[in-house]
């Protein structure tokens, strides 16, 4: 049986891979926007807690996967739990990072005028520092949906959901006769899948960063 | 304390009255207005004093670091002061929810501070969203700043600030912080990023604001020149923020208190005396003339008189067009065309004594001609009456400055005074 074949073949339980892989990239990169953003704001005015926190995101980042789904897996069980935690984890460095850099890059000038017009601290935030900050926080979000999207495949380790079921299944029935087309599968669906959040993230750029700093 | 404050505040009564009954500022006083960061031995600023009365267009100028900027933010309280008390338009703003009081105080600040993810209208806009005005009062508010700051509303509204010359960033800062038309503006530096040509427009441009606005502002510079320009009142200081001087940009000139302000002033202060005054405040003599139209005759007749060695030659429409000199038409043998030298420069009423002076020493016999709105002759200013009136304007002004001085002493003895008998405990060691 050819690749194109075996596609023609599995296309459903493929598609609900593919699916469910990117739901799951997408859901927790919701979650770690969410947190990595709000982890930036609380702490980018202070030298020492900006500090700490990408420290902390990157030391993260350095476990290995299958290693923390693994230490996981005690804690929360087996399927979506461990998936949903380690993929959030690691998916809050490179959001973090690029927030903290971001609202630190905002002039100080503007800030201060910002203030000196009577805006309230609230709305400094919102209207001045984060629209400022944003293009290098949606480039991280960028980032750390591709690193996600791989990553995302481990998870099948832990009985996750995703396309890393077809490529463990492959890894585990080697010398089978389906085995390297189920291992191209996964691996291509992701590649496919990344490309088209990259994409994605391209339009969004394009609706949400003011014309007037757009580069 | 309270009898103290009763007698400034009576100061400032006498000698405000004549602010303009279209007035829409703000007065404001520094009462004892100290900064001290914590760590620091010295404060930053140090109980500053001073009544600035509505309308008024006060400048802070003094060397870097002297605390001028700190001083001008603790009005809108960027910088939160240490003790002493702000008073705008007679009310106590110093415990005031800083957020409300700055949207009532106009600030603008140097390279502009536009937002760059919002269009030129946006910007403006913001402070009136804030306070709550609705749309389409806003809408007609931007347009109208525009307007007042020279930008065509429909070429400029939806521009982003980036695409936006450094002078035109500058009057859109300048619109936003009169957006909502608060009584009392605050400008930081606001020309000192751009090129020279166009900060000369931009000072221009804003005494002509004021002169139809009448607010209340306060403008930090370092530049004396721009001082002096602008300023109804100077504030020369020095080291934290203490004022050397207080007072118009005249009395700065011909009189300077100390050696720190002459320093300041620099060179030439009697050439920059010379900008503060208009032709048409020193007297322009009558100067004998004849038109191209009158017969040679006559003009022969009148220069060979004796009461004068020169005519002044008057065109069609009555515009000075040549010196006559006795002699000239018999070199010239009677010809109009040819004979004399021709005029090269005029000045209007309107032009600086800077401006006249500079026309006296280009002409070559020591006179200039003076021109009405269309270039008719009006008459002529020459030497004389220029060093004459110099002479005068600076012997006034040392007069009028030797008061203030009187003035200044009286009162900073009386501070020292309320210091010594330890009524105002937060400047205990200055009294030594």
């Amino acid at each position: 049986m050819n690749f194109w074949d075996y596609l023609g073949s599995r296309h459903e339980q493929l598609l609900m891979d593919a699916f469910q892989h990117a739901s799951a990239v997408f859901q927790c990169m919701v979650v770690a926007t969410v947190l990595g953003v709000l982890i930036g704001i609380v702490t980018y005015r202070s030298e020492w807690a900006g500090n700490l926190a990408t420290l902390t995101t990157s030391t993260l980042l350095t476990i290995p996967s299958l290693a923390l789904i693994g230490l996981l897996i005690p804690i929360v069980g087996l399927g979506v739990p461990p998936t949903v935690i380690a993929l959030t984890l690691y998916g809050l460095l490179p959001i973090v990072r690029n927030a903290i850099v971001g609202l630190r890059g905002v002039d100080p000038a503007l800030v201060d005028a910002a203030k000196g017009i009577g805006m309230s601290r609230t709305a400094r935030l919102f209207k001045v520092e984060l629209p400022l900050a944003w293009p290098p926080i949606l480039t991280g979000i960028r980032v750390s949906t591709q690193m996600l999207m791989g990553i995302a495949a481990i998870a099948a380790y832990a009985s996750g959901p995703g396309l890393g079921n077809e490529i463990f299944r492959g890894i585990g029935s080697l010398g089978s006769k389906n085995a390297l087309n189920q291992v191209l599968a996964g691996t291509l669906g992701i590649v496919v899948l990344a490309l088209l959040f990259d994409a994605a993230y391209v339009l969004i750029g394009r609706l949400t960063i003011s014309r007037g700093i757009r580069v | 304390m309270s009898e103290a404050t009763t007698t400034t505040a009576s100061n400032a009564a006498s000698s405000a009255p004549k602010a303009a009954a279209r007035t829409t500022g703000a007065t404001i006083e520094l009462e004892n207005l100290t900064k001290r960061y914590p760590g620091s031995s010295e404060p930053a600023v140090d109980s500053v004093n001073m009544e600035i009365k509505a309308g008024e267009l006060v400048i802070f100028v003094g060397p870097s670091g002297c605390g001028k900027s700190t001083t001008l933010k603790m009005i809108n309280r960027l910088i939160e002061p240490t003790s002493g008390r702000i008073r705008i338009d007679g009310e106590d703003v110093t415990d005031m929810d800083p957020v409300k009081l700055r949207r009532k105080i106009g600030y603008a600040i140097q390279s502009s501070g536009l937002f760059p993810h919002m269009t030129v209208a946006q910007n403006i806009a913001l402070v009136p969203k804030m306070i709550g005005w609705p749309t389409a009062k806003i809408k007609d508010r931007v347009e109208e700043m525009l307007d007042l700051v020279g930008l065509d509303p429909g070429e400029f509204r939806g521009r982003y600030p980036r695409q936006l010359s450094g002078g035109q960033q500058q009057r859109v800062g300048v619109a936003r912080a009169l957006a909502a038309d608060p009584p009392v503006l605050l400008m930081d530096e606001p020309f000192g990023a751009v090129d020279p040509i166009t900060r000369d427009h931009l000072q221009d441009e804003l005494i002509r604001l004021q002169h139809e606005l009448h607010k209340t502002i306060v403008f930090v510079t370092h530049d004396f020149d721009e001082a002096i320009k602008l300023g109804d009142r100077i504030a020369v200081l020095r080291e934290r923020s203490h004022i050397a001087q207080f007072d118009t940009p005249e009395a700065i000139l011909t009189n300077p208190a100390d050696d720190f302000v002459s320093g300041f002033v620099g060179a030439g202060a009697a050439l920059k005396r010379l900008n503060l005054t208009r032709v048409r405040d020193v007297e322009v003599r009558d100067y004998p003339t004849v038109t191209v139209d009158d017969p040679l005759q006559e003009i022969f007749n009148k220069l060979r008189d004796g009461t004068t060695s020169e005519l002044l030659l008057l065109d069609k429409r009555g515009r000075p067009y040549k010196w006559l000199r006795r002699g000239d038409l018999m070199r010239a043998r009677g010809s109009l065309a040819r004979a004399g030298t021709l005029v090269h420069d005029t000045v209007t009423r309107d032009a600086t004594l800077r401006d006249a002076l500079e026309a006296v020493l280009t002409e070559s016999a020591g006179r200039v001609a003076v021109t009405g709105r269309r270039g008719e002759y009006t008459g002529v200013v020459d030497m004389e009456t220029l060093m004459n009136s110099v002479h005068e304007l600076l012997e006034q002004d040392r007069l009028d400055a030797i008061e203030h001085q009187h003035d200044l002493q009286d009162q900073r003895a009386e501070q020292t005074h309320r210091a010594q008998e330890g009524e105002g405990a937060g400047y205990g060691e200055d009294a030594s």
